[in-house]
């Protein structure tokens, strides 16, 4: 029995010891802050005295009042309705397209995915050049196709389209590398069989390709709500870390920041991380709940 | 019918390439121009005389060539750091019993699921009181381990079946002979993709390093060239000499690793 004990007390020595620079980089990094972001969220932080009021939810009360939240709140839907449904479909009917028989594939493959690779400063440098006020190559193009001088980086309603734009043009990539790895999975005899019964490629694509492809179109549509929940970097650089004009491309992680470091209210900012935590959980939660039924109705 | 749907098919795919294409294109090109070329009305779409200097100008503005350095040494020990952390931890995970193995793993999933949101600003305080801000440890330490690596690198490593640990272990083999000998070689293309992941993360990661660094010493190429947006005003064509500099090296990267990247970047998902 004793050297039963001892051996069972090597084995764990030996487990902990080849898992603890992960474990304890993971603890000090993700899970102390996770704990200390939970408690924070209760109390009015103030790191620069470091003093520590017990608060309850009035953080909670103070986000859902304040003016800036819906801000980022309404940004953020606007976001998602236009830049989801786009990436989605554009990189699924590319996916489609290039997976018929097409020469060049990996060649424009490797075109398509430079942007993916592309830091997001030098992505929003050249965006901002393209659509600058006055000599902006995009918005000169579209003052001489409709005459509409339109002021893109200065005005609150057309900021956030240039980050919109920004991000549709470095997701595409990805998500349709993606769904091409799905097609090959689509079994050949569905489409053999479609051909025989005299279907034409936009029926195969509605009745055989897009329902083969829901549950990798769920996993896009999820990675992609949540990737528009995080923006950041693109936001930060355009306004100079404002989300101006007006409010008008401040985003959730910005604004959490902003209460972090220009307010100092450490409270306030963790309780926001906690409802953008559970924005997202729910998005997701309810995604995978629509595959699933999905998936019973066949 | 078929014809046309092919002409169709060529036809969108080859818009759709130049439309990604000419950004990246247009910028190397307005890092070629004058001031003026570049801010015309209407815009200069080539320039008249190849303006090499520029780039002398941007590095001699901003120190790209240390912002370089840095995020080369900075996405190059996280990775290393990683890689070690995440063999370590794997091999543990798929070879090895321990008391509260599935308690970890069980933590391990529910940690993936919070967002960075949640946690990098209370590492901004934690980096605080270690007095580590502006230095390299900072940019560093909390990215030495991942949770999402040690999932993908297990996943991997449990098609390797138990007997030839078993077998190594008889013939004498120490579990770090082990872990070096057999477990790395296999899990090689796994390991390449972590570490190109790694890197490319490391390389682009903006929030982090604008949160720990003040001088311009510590900048990395991501945050040093937004600063210097900022800084340099309207000079567009410097701005795009600079971002001409972060992306070229990245793409020569890109060039020579293209399949394990590709393949990589869909495993893991999305960058923001």
């Amino acid at each position: 029995m004793k050297s039963m004990g001892k051996r069972r007390g090597f084995l764990n020595l030996q487990g902990y010891s080849f898992m603890a620079p992960a474990l304890v980089v993971i603890t000090v990094f993700t899970i102390v802050p996770i704990i200390a972001a939970f408690v924070m969220m209760f109390f009015k932080v103030d790191l620069l005295s470091d003093t520590w009021n017990f608060t309850g939810l009035s953080n909670f009360a103070k986000i859902f009042e304040d003016p800036k939240f819906w801000a980022a709140f309404w940004n953020t839907a606007r976001y998602v309705a236009v830049v989801v449904p786009i990436q989605t479909i554009g990189a699924m009917v590319l996916a489609v397209l290039i997976n018929s028989k097409i020469k060049f594939k990996s060649g424009i493959l490797a075109v398509l995915f430079i942007p993916t690779l592309t830091s997001s400063a030098a992505m929003t440098l050249i965006f901002m050049w393209l659509f600058n006020n006055n000599s902006g190559l995009v918005t000169q193009m579209i003052y001489d196709i409709t005459g509409m001088q339109l002021n893109f980086l200065t005005d609150p309603n057309l900021a956030l389209s240039v980050i919109m734009t920004m991000n549709i043009f470095s997701t595409i990539p990805t998500f349709l590398i993606v769904f091409l790895s799905a097609l090959q999975d689509i079994p050949k005899s569905l489409y053999e069989a479609a051909s025989i019964d005299g279907a034409g490629n936009a029926r195969k694509f509605f009745s055989i390709t897009v329902p083969q492809l829901a549950p990798i179109t769920f996993y896009v549509i999820t990675m992609g709500i949540i990737g528009c929940f995080q923006i950041f970097d693109q936001a930060y650089i355009m306004s100079g870390g404002e989300g101006g004009p007006m409010n008008s491309t401040l985003t959730f992680t910005l604004y959490i920041y902003q209460l972090a470091f220009n307010s100092n209210d450490m409270g306030r900012a963790s309780a926001l991380a906690f409802i953008l935590a559970a924005i997202i959980f729910t998005v997701s939660f309810i995604v995978r709940k629509l595959m699933k039924s999905d998936e019973v109705n066949g | 019918m078929k014809k046309a749907y092919s002409i169709l098919a060529y036809t969108f795919i080859i818009v759709m390439a130049f439309v990604t294409l000419f950004p990246f294109v247009y910028m190397i090109l307005a890092s070629l121009m004058t001031f003026q070329e570049a801010t015309s009305i209407p815009p200069t779409l080539f320039p008249n005389e190849f303006q090499w200097s520029n780039f002398t100008q941007a590095l001699a503005q901003a120190p790209f060539d240390r912002y370089f350095f840095n995020t080369v040494f900075v996405a190059g020990a996280s990775t290393l750091g990683t890689l070690v952390t995440s063999v370590l931890a794997a091999f543990a995970l798929v070879k090895l019993e321990f008391k509260f193995k599935n308690f970890i793993l069980m933590g391990m999933i529910a940690l993936l699921m919070v967002p960075y949101e949640v946690i990098v600003f209370t590492n901004y305080q934690t980096i605080a009181k270690f007095g580590l801000l502006d230095t390299y440890q900072a940019l560093i330490l909390p990215s030495l381990a991942s949770v999402f690596y040690i999932f993908y690198l297990k996943e991997y490593l449990t098609s390797i079946p138990l007997s030839y640990y078993k077998a190594a272990k008889v013939d004498g083999c120490s579990d770090l002979e082990f872990i070096w000998k057999i477990l790395i070689p296999m899990g090689k293309p796994a390991l390449f993709t972590m570490g190109i992941l790694s890197f490319i993360n490391g390389w682009n990661a903006f929030l982090w390093p604008i949160l720990v660094t003040n001088s311009k010493e510590m900048r990395l190429l991501s945050n040093g060239l937004s600063s210097f947006a900022t800084e340099s005003g309207t000079s567009v064509h410097l701005q795009m000499a600079a971002s001409t500099l972060t992306i070229v090296p990245i793409l020569i990267v890109y060039f020579i690793f293209r399949k394990q990247i590709i393949r990589g970047v869909v495993k893991s998902g999305v960058k923001g």
